[in-house]
């Protein structure tokens, strides 16, 4: 079988866990933790993480782990990061592993106090673009026009760009990726590993129940969300600094969606909008890369 | 030294040497917080102050600092406590011994600045120890003691005194030496904490069976904390000279009636007793200076043989009335020569009560018998 990356990976990571049968968030926990290495402290609030990463007394990681509340993660990663200071423990990691709801909406807070004090995390958003641990509910991620259970015909607001809002704050480092592109994903947590002060990176995680797929389609539609442009892979340091990784292909918004339950429902109209929608969000990246210094 | 009761505080929280310190801004609390912040431009007190972005990050991330193994405190008051209040359980939960002064002030709406003791009464089921004080130089030694108690039994500890009348005012304050303080409480060294070299979690989700365990085991250490208290509190005066106890009992010799308060209506119900004695009145006080866990036996002891109480509140509860009314007659339910109990709610909102009021409020209740319901008396 053709491997196409190349990661080191630590082993904090274990099988067993209880993820769903192709499950994309999983894939990139052990893409995340294995970069970040056993040196760690994570904070996981209530999510589909949390499910992965154990019931009492297991646990699929090894690496201590504190289960907060769903609002609270930046600032509970604070918490434990000044307290390992205080010891003169400067060495240990502290990373949030949160999804897309405790970021987005219910943990937005705490996140812009932990990024305006320039905190000295790596926050990870798992984003799977809706409340999925719940049974799929709409959050401040959800894509326009996208089903969901609590917007059965179609979300009618967009999604929040969350790396440009958290580039906003001036933060050392803000990202992009996704779980079709490990060598990325782990390449930026690598980085984010090694810098200081409040990294914030947002990872695709393709959902198999709450985005309508095949168990074995989570890697490929993450491509896809790249190649169409939905989903662009970048980095943004300090705020200002713009790389794109990974952009449109120039490949049709239709593509991505047409194996997603969660968009049957498109009618021809709405897809030309959201193509257009997508279309205009990579122009305007593009053009944040051209006025920025290049880098 | 001349010191309000929010300073004296904050030189307390020195002398105890946390080592993080999150906290939000919130009247009146605040002048606890710029105090700190003073003292630790003025490098008098190393410590890594946390400005955090609201009151549930501030006691968030005292909670995890906790579990890394820092001692913490934090301060607040009011509607900041309030939003706390979904980590207050997280906190006890998690067995961190945090010390955190909770101002006492009015709750909305509407809105108001008031001395009310119905924010802190209102988070009794938190799992939190809650003392009450009466002096500025009170809250200063029980935030010391606090930390001895709480670290002892792994519980937070929330210290309270009233807005304004203890938080604003100036008193005579005697600040102990730190190596005084440091001899009474030992640094705060956990074996267990966040660490990857130990490896232990905290949090994730468990069965029914452990979860009652958890719960039974927080409350079998709650059950010891009188008794830690009473200790905690006598080793205090033997060092530094000055002792409360958890339960005080004044001026009670052959009372008739005993007013029971707890907070800075204590101090005004002691000019009352004076007052009353004087006219030839046998009342007396029994001032509660720990609320959490309610100290069943020593107030059963302390108001045995005496026919009838009073409680005077500056707190409501609405469909149950006055709190100390209610957690009162419950702790004394069932004992022998059971004390007939009025209750009077009487300062609810800050309204002020003076020691002449009280001296009315107990003759009132020395000539009537009481109804099951606290009565609204302003």
């Amino acid at each position: 079988m053709r491997t196409n990356y190349e990661i080191d990976e630590a082993g904090v990571f274990l099988s067993g866990h209880h993820a769903c049968a192709g499950c994309g968030e999983a894939l990139a926990v052990r893409y995340v933790i294995n970069t970040m290495g056993s040196r760690t402290i994570a904070v996981v609030p209530p999510s589909c993480i949390a499910i992965i990463a154990g019931l009492q007394p297991n646990s699929s990681m090894h690496v201590p782990i504190v289960h907060g509340t769903l609002e609270s993660s930046a600032a509970a990663a604070a918490g434990i990061k000044r307290a390992l200071v205080s010891q003169g423990k400067d060495g240990v990691n502290v990373l949030v592993m949160a999804g897309d709801g405790g970021t987005y909406d219910i943990g937005f807070q705490a996140l812009s106090g932990a990024a305006e004090r320039n905190e000295d995390m790596v926050y990870v958003c798992m984003d799977n673009e809706g409340y999925m641990n719940t049974g799929a509910q709409k959050s401040g991620s959800t894509p326009h026009l996208a089903s969901t259970a609590s917007t059965p015909g179609g979300k009618l607001t967009g999604k929040k760009n969350i790396a440009e809002i958290m580039a906003a704050h001036r933060i050392p480092y803000v990202a992009t990726a996704t779980v079709g592109y490990p060598d990325d994903l782990a390449r930026k947590v690598a980085k984010a590993r090694d810098m200081k002060g409040m990294r914030f990176i947002v990872v695709l995680t393709p959902c198999i129940d709450g985005w309508g797929l095949p168990e074995n389609a989570a890697v490929g539609i993450s491509r896809l969300a790249v190649e169409t442009g939905v989903f662009p892979l970048i980095e943004v340091e300090d705020g200002v600094r713009y790389t794109i990784n990974h952009g449109s292909k120039g490949v049709p918004v239709e593509r991505y969606f047409e194996g997603q339950k969660r968009f049957r429902h498109l009618s021809p109209e709405q897809i030309a909008q959201l193509q257009a929608e997508v279309d205009e969000g990579w122009s305007l990246l593009q053009s944040r890369v051209e006025c920025g210094p290049t880098g | 030294m001349l010191l309000t009761g929010n300073h004296a505080v904050a030189y307390a929280v020195m002398l105890a040497r946390p080592a993080v310190v999150p906290v939000y801004p919130i009247t009146p609390q605040t002048p606890i917080l710029e105090k700190i912040s003073d003292l630790q431009l003025a490098g008098e007190f190393e410590v890594d102050l946390m400005t955090a972005e609201s009151e549930h990050s501030a006691m968030t991330a005292c909670i995890t600092a906790s579990l890394t193994g820092a001692r913490v405190f934090t301060a607040t008051a009011s509607q900041g406590l309030l939003l706390m209040h979904e980590m207050l359980h997280f906190a006890s939960g998690a067995r961190t011994p945090i010390v955190m002064m909770n101002v006492n002030r009015t709750v909305s709406s509407p809105w108001g600045f008031w001395p009310d003791q119905t924010d802190s009464l209102s988070q009794r089921d938190t799992g939190w120890i809650q003392y009450y004080t009466e002096s500025a130089q009170e809250s200063l030694d029980t935030v010391i003691q606090a930390y001895r108690v709480a670290e002892q039994v792994m519980l937070p500890t929330m210290v309270v005194h009233e807005a304004f009348y203890i938080s604003h005012s100036l008193e005579p304050v005697i600040v102990p030496a730190q190596a005084a303080v440091d001899a009474y409480l030992p640094p705060f060294d956990p074996a267990i904490r966040l660490d990857p070299d130990i490896g232990r979690s905290w949090g994730n989700p468990v069965n029914q069976e452990l979860y009652y365990r958890f719960r039974e085991a927080v409350g079998g250490s709650m059950d010891t904390v009188p008794a830690l208290a009473v200790e905690a509190d006598a080793e205090y005066g033997r060092a530094f000279g000055r002792s409360y106890g958890i339960v005080e009992r004044y001026r009670m010799e052959e009372a008739e009636i005993a007013i029971v308060a707890f907070g800075a209506m204590a101090g005004t119900a002691r000019v009352a007793v004076d007052a009353l004695r004087a006219a030839g009145v046998a009342a007396g006080l029994v001032k509660l200076r720990l609320f959490r866990p309610f100290p069943i036996e020593a107030m059963r002891e302390a108001v045995t043989g005496v026919p009838k109480l009073v409680v005077i509140e500056r707190n409501f509860s609405p469909g149950a009335g006055g709190i100390l009314h209610q957690e009162l007659k419950a702790a004394l339910c069932g004992m022998d020569g059971l004390p007939k109990v009025h209750g009077y709610m009487a300062g609810v909102g800050g309204v002020n009560v003076s020691p002449k009021r009280i001296e009315e409020l107990t003759r009132e209740a020395l000539a009537e018998e009481p109804v099951p319901q606290s009565v609204w008396r302003r």
